[in-house]
């Protein structure tokens, strides 16, 4: 890989020949605007927002999907890369809803956000809409098309991310839209239900149906940490909000998953707060499981250790600690079993 | 050219004369020569380029003489044989004659100069062998067995040729682009996605002389080192199809296609895709797309197919028309392409001549006519005698051009300065009776119909810019879109993914520029002055005109329209529903739109 | 794994063995699927069913449950045969080769074949491609180990990387995926009957001496515990008064659970700290209300070493409690003060206490985000891969490897092999995702998968409901009529507790790991009245 200077509004910038123009600009702490791209798939160049002036160049180039070369000059915000940028917008409110009210996504809508920042209503070029149905055939995953704005990152994450291909664009034009073959509902196609398609939308166009109504990205709070299912070690952000956990995400280009999640990880955290969760200690009486105190409880297992290990030697006592417990968790089980009561009889289900 | 003593009568077989009729009259004449009566024999060729006077025969007599008939029916097909038995000559049919050039439409073919068009017409496509008889093949041997692949790119530099697809870019260039791109599998495609509206050089150039393009695309797959090519062809086109197919095979029969083609150790074959018939697929990278069994959309460039094309790798695209130059120039050599055309455009270039204009059809011409030289002395101006308006180049991405722009030459930057496009060779005539504001309607809403939907300014600019228009020919147009429409016509322009988009807005632009006075009749007096749009013209019976025949009020599908017999009749233009049906049908022409 | 995760997409080959990678492992398998999709990897799928890998798979080799030693040998043989071992690899770092190479060679592909079910030329191809790639990565899970043959099987996969030289370098490597979130971390922890941490040997006298000043006692016993097999088989026959298990649920995850219930029922006290009434807390004496990943702070080892953190982000329900104070309070009622037990600390004893460890601390997590052991000192980056350069034991050893059956084969009184696994939807025993109602509506039953020629022989259809029977044990589910198993297999995913798939596997156990042989049971298929009187096992009570 060469070695490339360019240089970005004014400013020299040293980087390496694979990065694209919004690449090098990112890590160098200038934004350039877009919508189609994502990080984790390859770029795209349909949404024309992140379009930059390269000095030379005939016409304006995507800066998502130019690879930079040396000597480049590079300008993201001349006039008419503004105009363009606001004309674009105006476009694509022109066939949007205008219910960022009670839309799932305000907060965290990246059409929203430029818009903001942009000035943009939607006012000079009105139009034929589309109203298309809101699909919501399966437990987890609502598409609301007349929200897309066919930046095609649930097409592309699905095919080139999750190799299912569960989408692609149907009808031509103005009429295009994601669609699923033969339109069938989500639980006859091979969708996996991974939700990566609902991690990249842009807009609110696919969003998770459990998280519905709980809770704006402003409302939560991140907590960020290990995935509980397998052991690929995902990180999740926790998504808290009054002591509620209403939805996860994982953390872009970080650990294992580099920010992909499967149905687990994404949707499998209601059971932190199921009805069933034990809240006492549960004591055997007359051979009923019933409440009891902390002080009971423990007295009652210290003793019957004691008087095991006192009648029969401390091998009489066994201990199964944990694959779903922490490191810490295990090795103060094994601490006890081994320090405090003598015996080696610790083991945990590693084999099955 | 030698008929073997007989009278050698030559169909006009292509799409353009078959859709005239010429299955018919084929079947009359094998009909009638089958009885033995005649000495002669029937052959079939491509597009002649008289598709207006189709269906179309050619009779060569022994002695090398020929006359082209044309409007030829089953009926006539005995009066033609028994003329051409007897050595006569029937002057009204006679499109051209070869010993008197100036009789019928002789000047048609003479102002031409067939380069890319030099066999059809003139040899049976089916058959290799009159092909190979004319020279061909001859150009694809010299080229495998005594060039370098850098030789040939050096030719086809020097004769300057720049690709007939529409973009203009310099063929040899391109060829080293491609021959220098990193990749052991490289591959040619010939883009045979011919799309424009009124457009139908290639498909005539495939039908006529298939063997012309696959010479051409052996040549070049040779120059940049591909040994895999495709041609992407649209299904629409199935005669072309058909004749391709035939000659594939045929190539594989006689080695030049295959392994160790012309007896060298280059192998070298051709794959046919069918396209399902997306304009935006004629677009590089759509096309790319669309072999490899995705979607037809494109995608940005760079990186240029050159370096990341078929499959990503390496791949050089070139249109019909310039793969079927290219045997020419290397039998001929650079220079002799070059010294035709001017200074930046070199050799010829195929125009299909349609929409108002006296003789449609296929004609080739020098770069550097003028355009009044290809409507005029070619086309024989405009139909009806009407006043020439406009001339419509490039097609949809093309621009409209009035008649004050008559003397551009045909040159891709003097072109292109008037804010049209020399584009792959459609040009539509336009006369008073045509709406600028209509036509721009239309070509917009053809590019907004096959826009792949990919990026917005394409996907909802232009269907902003048609609801503007719409509404404007539909009398509810506001000052203020005249604006709109430069707006929106402009960001799409710049910021759109791909050359549809980017010249999508093309025709409104240089109606707003070269006919503004239109759209102002339409928005402030609601008026249309070519009397085109429905809902702002009414229709009136001239009084004086009028005989009272009736005949008006009986096509009229509303009955709109009354009167006493033998008197004047009147419009109700509450009932009207302006269809014109009566304008039509009018013996005395009494009927006008206002 | 001796490799990363990130480190698989360079591997110009891929196998993977006994792992149905997109459903257990769905993020490893994402990885899998995009070196295939982005970098032109060859993956070979070696699996007796058709998993959705095998879509992206240049070779799938359906083979027969508990062939998987004949098919390596058979590999082997050929990768032997034809000159495509990497022999500078196996001079300089390892040894025991020629005694292998006696046994591989009477495996020749036709041998193996008959074995396996795999046709001797798809057994050539695979050896070819694998030896072939100039980095192969083999990736393999339960279908390898849960077997009676389970640790040859492991062994075989080690001979077959270390003869074609793929070991020590990026997009190469043996690498088991561990099924569990922390069963990495639970066993470098020593929840291992003769390990302490970090895999320090009990038997070590030095060890000991270690932990015992560490930990401020006199004497730790050196003999090496019972395993979970044995607890289970010690309880039965009352040797064992008190069982204390924390976070397990034995009833749905071990093997033959009639006889572990019983087990359970004898036991004198159980102690269950969990954070759901689990199957196996319902047998309890007293039962400790824990709390889940999301209520406390820690660490997981994941399944390439990876040590990450666990963070709070909700509030336990009720008097649940940290499972770090319920043991420090058991410990201190026992006589033994463990202190203050928060997470941090307890790291830090670790680390001490750990030489693989080391270096590992929250400081340094919360700025690194994570940690791959070994991780011997605070200045030390972590170890992405193992074995680089030269073999963690010296030289690698060749195993020779001999086929052994599975120690219950089909007969006529029970005719098909059942083979379980796990679902992308739900999770392990189903505690967690059976109670996430999203899941459960994804897959809300238990079926077994039939060949649509073994269920036309039976008279089967698709969606009826039928007994599946053992030696051991009977359950009642649906039956799912698919090509996606071979004829005489059936797979039963292991998830549910209504028709739990353990009621009927085989308890037979690895002489050396102590590995239940899931993946190999005979069963037979009941339909219509022959399915009335039987006691079926369910653990819904």
């Amino acid at each position: 890989m060469e070695q490339v200077h360019l240089n970005i509004d004014g400013k020299d910038i040293l980087t390496t020949s694979d990065r694209t123009i919004l690449e090098a600009a990112r890590e160098n702490g200038i934004r350039i605007p877009s919508l189609c791209n994502e990080q984790r798939m390859e770029p795209y160049g349909a949404c024309r927002i992140c379009l930059v002036e390269v000095e030379g160049a005939r016409g304006l180039l995507p800066a998502c999907y130019t690879t930079v070369t040396d000597g480049m000059v590079v300008h993201t915000a001349t006039e008419e890369l503004i105009r363009i940028r606001r004309t674009i917008l105006e476009l694509i409110l022109s066939d949007h809803p205008k219910d960022c009210m009670t839309c799932e996504s305000t907060g965290s809508c990246e059409l929203q956000d430029l818009a903001y920042e942009y000035g943009v209503k939607d006012a000079r070029f009105r139009g034929e809409e589309h109203h298309y149905e809101v699909l919501a055939d399966n437990p987890l995953i609502e598409r609301d098309y007349d929200k897309c704005i066919l930046c095609g990152r649930c097409i592309r994450i699905c095919r080139e991310v999750q190799g299912v291909g569960v989408y692609d664009f149907v009808n031509r034009g103005f009429d295009s839209v994601p669609g699923i073959p033969y339109d069938k509902p989500m639980m006859e196609s091979p969708c996996e239900f991974c939700g990566q398609c609902v991690s990249t939308c842009p807009t609110g166009a696919i969003t998770s149906i459990p998280s519905k109504g709980k809770g704006r990205s402003w409302q939560v709070e991140k907590v960020r940490t290990t995935c509980a299912y397998c052991g690929c070690g995902c990180q999740l952000d926790l998504h808290v909000r009054e002591g509620e956990i209403v939805e996860v995400s994982s953390p872009l280009m970080v650990g294992p998953g580099q920010g992909n999640l499967c149905v687990k990880g994404r949707y499998g955290y209601s059971f932190v707060q199921h009805e069933d969760r034990l809240t006492t200690p549960l004591v055997r009486k007359g051979g009923d499981l019933v409440p009891a105190a902390w002080e009971e409880a423990l007295g009652m297992v210290a003793n019957h250790i004691r008087e095991a290990m006192d009648d029969e030697g401390p091998d009489s006592v066994a201990f199964l600690s944990s694959a779903r417990c922490t490191n810490e968790e295990n090795y103060l089980l094994m601490k006890l079993a081994r320090a405090v009561v003598g015996t080696n009889n610790v083991d945990h289900c590693a084999r099955l | 050219m030698s008929t073997g003593g007989k009278n050698k009568l030559v169909l006009g077989y292509g799409t353009c004369g078959i859709a005239a009729g010429a299955t018919a009259v084929k079947d009359a004449l094998e009909n009638e020569l089958a009885t033995g009566k005649y000495d002669a024999y029937l052959d079939i060729a491509g597009c002649m380029g008289f598709c207006f006077r189709e269906p179309i025969v050619e009779v060569t007599d022994p002695d090398g003489r020929s006359v082209i008939y044309g409007d030829l029916s089953p009926k006539r097909v005995s009066r033609l044989l028994e003329a051409v038995a007897g050595g006569e000559v029937i002057e009204d049919w006679v499109v051209r004659r070869s010993d008197e050039p100036g009789a019928g439409e002789g000047d048609f073919l003479a102002n031409q100069h067939r380069i890319v068009l030099r066999n059809c017409g003139n040899i049976n496509p089916e058959s290799i062998e009159e092909y190979i008889s004319t020279g061909g093949y001859e150009a694809a041997r010299k080229a495998l067995t005594s060039m370098t692949p850098e030789e040939l790119i050096d030719e086809v530099g020097k004769s300057g040729i720049r690709g007939r697809g529409g973009a203009g870019f310099p063929t040899g260039t391109k060829w080293g682009f491609a021959r220098k791109a990193k990749g052991e599998q490289k591959y040619l495609v010939c883009n045979a996605d011919e799309g424009d509206p009124g457009a139908f050089m290639d498909r005539s150039v495939l039908e006529g002389d298939p063997h012309a393009v696959i010479e051409g695309m052996i040549v070049a797959g040779y120059a940049i080192g591909a040994t895999q090519a495709y041609i992407y062809c649209r299904a629409e086109y199935p005669l072309a199809l058909k004749r391709l197919d035939i000659a594939i095979a045929a190539c594989h029969e006689w080695g030049y296609l295959g392994q160790g083609i012309f007896g060298t150790d280059w192998d070298f074959d051709i794959k046919i895709k069918k396209g399902a018939g997306a304009f935006v697929c004629g677009e590089e990278t759509a096309l790319i797309a669309s072999i490899e069994g995705k979607r037809g959309m494109p995608r940005p460039r760079p990186p240029f197919p050159a370096n990341e094309g078929l499959w990503g790798k390496p791949t050089n695209i070139n249109n019909v028309e310039t793969l079927a130059a290219i045997p020419w120039i290397i039998a001929n050599g650079g220079d002799r392409y070059a010294s035709v055309g001017t200074e930046k455009s070199k050799g010829t270039k195929v125009f299909c001549l349609a929409g108002k204009v006296r003789r449609s059809g296929l004609a080739e011409v020098p770069m550097g006519y003028t355009l009044r030289q290809v409507i005029f002395d070619v086309g024989g101006g405009v139909r009806e005698g009407k006043e020439f308006k406009a001339v419509q180049m490039g097609g949809p991405s093309g621009g409209c051009l009035p008649a004050s722009l008559l003397d551009t030459l045909v040159d891709y930057d003097a072109i292109t300065a008037t804010g049209a496009i020399m584009g792959s060779g459609g040009m539509i005539v336009a006369d008073s009776s045509t709406c600028m504001v209509d036509l721009a309607r239309y070509f917009l809403s053809f590019t907004q119909e096959e826009s792949c939907g990919k990026c917005v300014p394409c996907r909802i600019g232009t269907k902003r810019m048609l609801e503007i228009l719409a509404r404007i020919c539909s009398g509810e147009g506001e000052p203020e879109d005249l604006e709109r429409l430069d707006i929106l016509a402009g960001d799409i322009k710049a910021g759109s993914l791909c050359a549809l988009g980017g010249t999508a807005p093309n025709p409104v632009l240089t109606t707003l520029k070269y006919f503004r006075n239109e759209y102002e009749d339409h928005i402030l007096r609601k008026k249309c002055t070519a009397g085109v749009c429905p809902a702002l013209i009414t229709l009136h019976i001239q009084e004086d005109i009028c005989t009272g025949c009736g005949a008006c009020a009986k096509i009229c599908p509303v009955e709109a329209i009354s009167g006493e017999k033998k008197e004047p009749h009147a419009i109700d233009a509450d009932t009207c529903i302006r269809c014109k049906l009566c304008l039509s049908r009018c013996p005395e022409e009494a009927i006008y739109a206002e | 794994m001796t490799n990363s995760i990130d480190d698989l997409e360079k591997a110009g080959c891929i196998l993977v063995i006994g792992s149905n990678t997109t459903e257990g492992h769905p993020i490893i398998g994402l990885r899998i699927k995009q070196a295939v999709m982005q970098n032109e990897c060859k993956l070979i799928v070696a699996e007796p069913r058709h998993i959705r890998l095998c879509y992206y798979a240049d070779q799938w080799l359906q083979q027969r449950p508990g062939s998987d030693v004949a098919l390596l040998n058979g590999m082997m043989n050929v990768i032997l045969a034809e000159g495509l071992a990497d022999e500078e690899f196996i001079r300089e770092r390892t040894e025991g080769f020629e005694e292998f190479k006696k046994v591989v060679e009477e495996y020749a592909p036709e041998r193996a074949s008959e074995i396996c079910g795999v046709e001797a030329d798809e057994i050539r191809r695979a050896a070819r491609t694998f030896a072939g790639a100039e980095r192969a990565a083999i990736v393999y899970a339960m279908g390898i180990t849960q077997h009676t043959t389970g640790v040859d099987n492991v062994l075989s996969l080690a001979n077959l990387a270390m003869l074609t030289g793929n070991l020590g370098m990026e997009g190469t490597g043996v690498n088991p995926l561990r099924g569990q979130n922390n069963v990495q971390g639970a066993c470098d922890m020593g929840g291992l009957p003769n390990v302490f941490t970090g895999y320090q040997a009990v038997a070590d006298a030095k060890t000991r001496d270690k932990f015992e000043t560490a930990w401020g006692v006199d004497y730790l016993s050196g003999n090496p515990g019972l395993t979970l097999m044995e607890m289970m088989d010690g309880a039965h026959a009352g040797d064992i008064k008190v069982l204390y298990i924390m976070g397990e649920n034995p009833v749905i995850s071990d093997p033959d659970v009639e006889h572990l219930k019983e087990a359970l029922e004898r036991v004198d006290f159980l102690v269950v700290q969990d954070i759901f009434l689990t199957e196996t807390a319902r047998y309890a004496d007293v039962v400790l209300p824990a709390v889940s990943f999301a209520e406390k702070e820690g660490t997981f080892t994941n399944t390439d070493r990876r040590v990450q953190r666990v963070r709070k982000a909700v509030e336990p329900p009720g008097e649940a409690r940290d499972d770090l104070w319920i043991i420090a309070q058991v410990s201190s009622r026992l006589g033994y003060d463990m202190g203050d037990t928060p997470a941090p600390r307890i790291m830090e004893e670790i680390a001490s206490l750990t030489p693989s460890y080391g270096g590992i601390s929250y400081a340094r997590l919360e700025e690194e985000g994570e940690l791959r052991w070994p991780c011997p000192s605070a200045d030390h980056p972590g170890t992405p891969i193992l074995h680089v350069g030269k073999i963690t034991r010296g030289k690698g050893l060749f195993s020779p490897v001999e086929y052994r059956p599975p120690a219950e084969l089909p007969d006529e009184e029970y005719p098909l092999v059942m083979t379980t696994g796990r679902l992308l939807a739900h999770y392990h025993t189903g505690t967690m995702t059976r109670r996430v109602k999203a899941l459960d509506e994804l897959v809300p039953r238990n079926q077994v998968w039939v060949n649509p020629g073994d269920a036309e022989k039976l008279g089967v259809g698709n969606g009826q409901e039928v007994a599946l029977q053992s030696r051991r044990g009977s359950i009642r589910l649906e039956a799912k009529v698919t090509d996606k198993v071979g004829e005489g297999v059936v797979f039963v995913p292991f998830h549910f507790g209504e028709s739990p798939a353990n009621a009927l596997t085989n308890p037979a156990l690895d002489p050396v790991a102590k590995i239940p042989e899931f993946k190999v049971a005979a069963v037979r298929i009941l339909t219509g009245e022959s399915m009335a009187g039987i006691n079926y096992s369910t653990s819904v009570t």
